[in-house]
């Protein structure tokens, strides 16, 4: 079966700086792929290719194929593209003037989408897969900004989701949680990799060897091992890799 | 409840740690000063146009035209100024805020930017006689009658090309504060550009656009010196676009160096009205924001 996401030769620059460099890897359906690596190694950039919002911010460039289900999406409509692939950002982001409703619902609504009855449905759901719904549902009507940060993590989480993507990036999503939030998420990962193909970067080796079935290792914006995660952990085949997970560097 | 005085004295030594309260203690008074300072003027000038202001407001202030001692016609003429030149200048001001905030990167934006600095700069009495100059010229070039020089239509001009600048600016600061992590998300829902701009980086920012706004409207509100050249100023009541127009900015103007008591007391009760104008005006768009936001 050919993978869920297949980039090939991929490189990416800010301006004359160049942040990755000729990557070629998969990414399977309804797996959870790890990316890991020191800070500033590309781990963010390489994904924010995926989704096309790399080239969101100014001077920024890409080269090379990122293929979804064998599609091109450097040929398809980037809105069309991060529709199909949702993403959770490492600094929770609701939006600020919208309730949790709103937020949750924003994707299809500024999509859109009027009918209510389908709103309702899409919101319930969503909230009920990110595992927030227990805890707003009585309070669907307030700030999307008056929650914790780990509930605002789940409510992104939601609001991803509500478009109904096929695969889902998440970028750290939990570097500014607690470790009772961070363990709801990452249960939440689990729960999300039969529906969707998931992509995490983490700098938390721990968080990769948790919930990824296969983990990439990333330095200096080089793709420098992928493997199965376990294999990775346990053998890795690079000297660098070995390096750095056992914490000699990085 | 404690008050949190900045006056507690700190112990008198003068180590390391003592010296450091000291500090803090001058710098902290030293601030306080400052406001107050900074208080006194803007304080003194609400209370005696208030003291002022009210003794000369009666019924007769507001029923007769300035031809007779009242300002009816300068309220009538300031609130129509104001009126149409927000409904040209927000709009127009608004969106090249939108612009120069989303769009306005390269050169080009650079070029906008500079052109809209300047323009804020401009005093406002150049864009009076720029007006006026403009509409003199082609009514001696046949195009139009010299009394066209001496309007509404003239002074909402003047006004606009004060106003819009104005709110241009203080609309892209006011945009460049929703963070970009916002309209990130906004954009990785595949929610195309102009909507995610249209419905979520203009609502989050629309404290600051109505702000700016406001005080595009305020900056206006006051203006003498533009419309001394081109609505001129009028004894009555409005009459046309193409007619002249009086307006409290201009009565103040007159009343107050007319010479006569019971002109300049109208004169105070004309400065009281026009700052409660702006207050109401910002009271009123203030509330609508706050209720069309959600609850925290």
């Amino acid at each position: 079966m050919a993978a869920k996401i297949h980039i090939e030769r991929l490189s990416a620059w800010y301006g004359a700086k160049k942040a990755i460099e000729d990557i070629t890897m998969d990414f399977e359906e309804h797996e959870v792929t790890a990316i890991i690596g020191p800070s500033g190694c590309g781990k963010s950039t390489l994904i924010r290719c995926l989704n096309r919002m790399h080239e969101t911010i100014p001077k920024a460039r890409a080269e090379g194929k990122v293929l979804l289900d064998e599609e091109d999406v450097y040929q398809l409509p980037a809105v069309s593209v991060r529709r199909r692939i949702g993403m959770v950002f490492q600094k929770a982001n609701p939006f600020p003037t919208m309730s949790i409703y709103d937020n949750v619902a924003a994707g299809l609504r500024l999509n859109g989408e009027r009918n209510r009855d389908k709103l309702d449905a899409a919101v319930l759901k969503s909230l009920k897969a990110a595992a927030l719904w227990d805890e707003v549902k009585d309070s669907l009507d307030k700030s999307g900004a008056s929650l914790s940060g780990g509930q605002q993590q789940r409510l992104c989480i939601a609001r991803a989701l509500a478009v109904e993507p096929e695969v889902l990036l998440m970028d750290e999503p939990c570097s500014a949680l607690d470790p009772i939030a961070t363990a709801k998420i990452e249960d939440l990962i689990f729960d999300l990799k039969t529906q969707y193909t998931v992509v995490i970067v983490t700098h938390n080796m721990q968080q990769a060897a948790r919930v990824a079935d296969k983990t990439a290792f990333l330095y200096l914006g080089k793709l420098i091992e992928v493997n199965r995660t376990r294999d990775l952990f346990e053998r890795p085949a690079e000297e660098l890799t070995e390096k750095y997970i056992t914490g000699r560097f990085g | 409840m404690k008050l949190a005085l900045p006056f507690t004295l700190p112990p008198l030594r003068f180590d390391r740690e003592g010296r450091r309260l000291w500090k803090d203690l001058a710098m902290t008074a030293a601030a306080f000063v400052c406001v107050v300072i900074a208080l006194i003027p803007l304080g003194s000038i609400l209370i005696e146009a208030g003291i002022r202001g009210i003794q000369a407001i009666t019924p007769n202030l507001f029923l007769f035209d300035t031809a007779y001692g009242g300002i009816g016609n300068a309220i009538q003429g300031t609130l129509i100024l104001i009126a149409l030149s927000s409904v040209i200048a927000l709009p127009i001001g608004i969106l090249t805020g939108i612009y120069l905030s989303e769009f306005g990167k390269g050169r080009v934006g650079d070029g906008v930017r500079f052109f809209v600095d300047v323009l804020t700069q401009v005093p406002s009495i150049v864009v009076g006689i720029f007006v006026y100059s403009l509409f003199l010229t082609l009514a001696l070039a046949g195009l139009m009658s010299t009394r066209s020089v001496f309007t509404t239509i003239t002074g909402v001009i003047a006004l606009t090309t004060i106003m819009i600048p104005f709110v241009a600016r203080t609309s892209e600061e006011s945009l460049r504060l929703v963070p970009v992590s916002t309209r990130e998300a906004a954009l990785a829902l595949g929610i195309p550009r102009y909507r995610s701009i249209l419905r979520v980086v203009l609502p989050s920012g629309v404290s600051g656009l109505v702000t700016g706004a406001l005080l595009g409207v305020a900056r206006v509100a006051g203006e003498t010196a533009p419309l001394l050249m081109t609505a001129y100023g009028s004894f009555y009541g409005f009459s046309g676009l193409d007619q002249p127009i009086e307006s409290l900015p201009h009565t103040i103007y007159t009343f107050a160096l007319d010479g006569s008591p019971a002109r300049l007391q109208a004169a105070w009760g004309a400065s009281l009205v026009l700052v409660l104008i702006m207050l109401v005006i910002s009271i009123v768009s203030r509330a609508i924001v706050h209720f069309r936001s959600v609850s925290e």
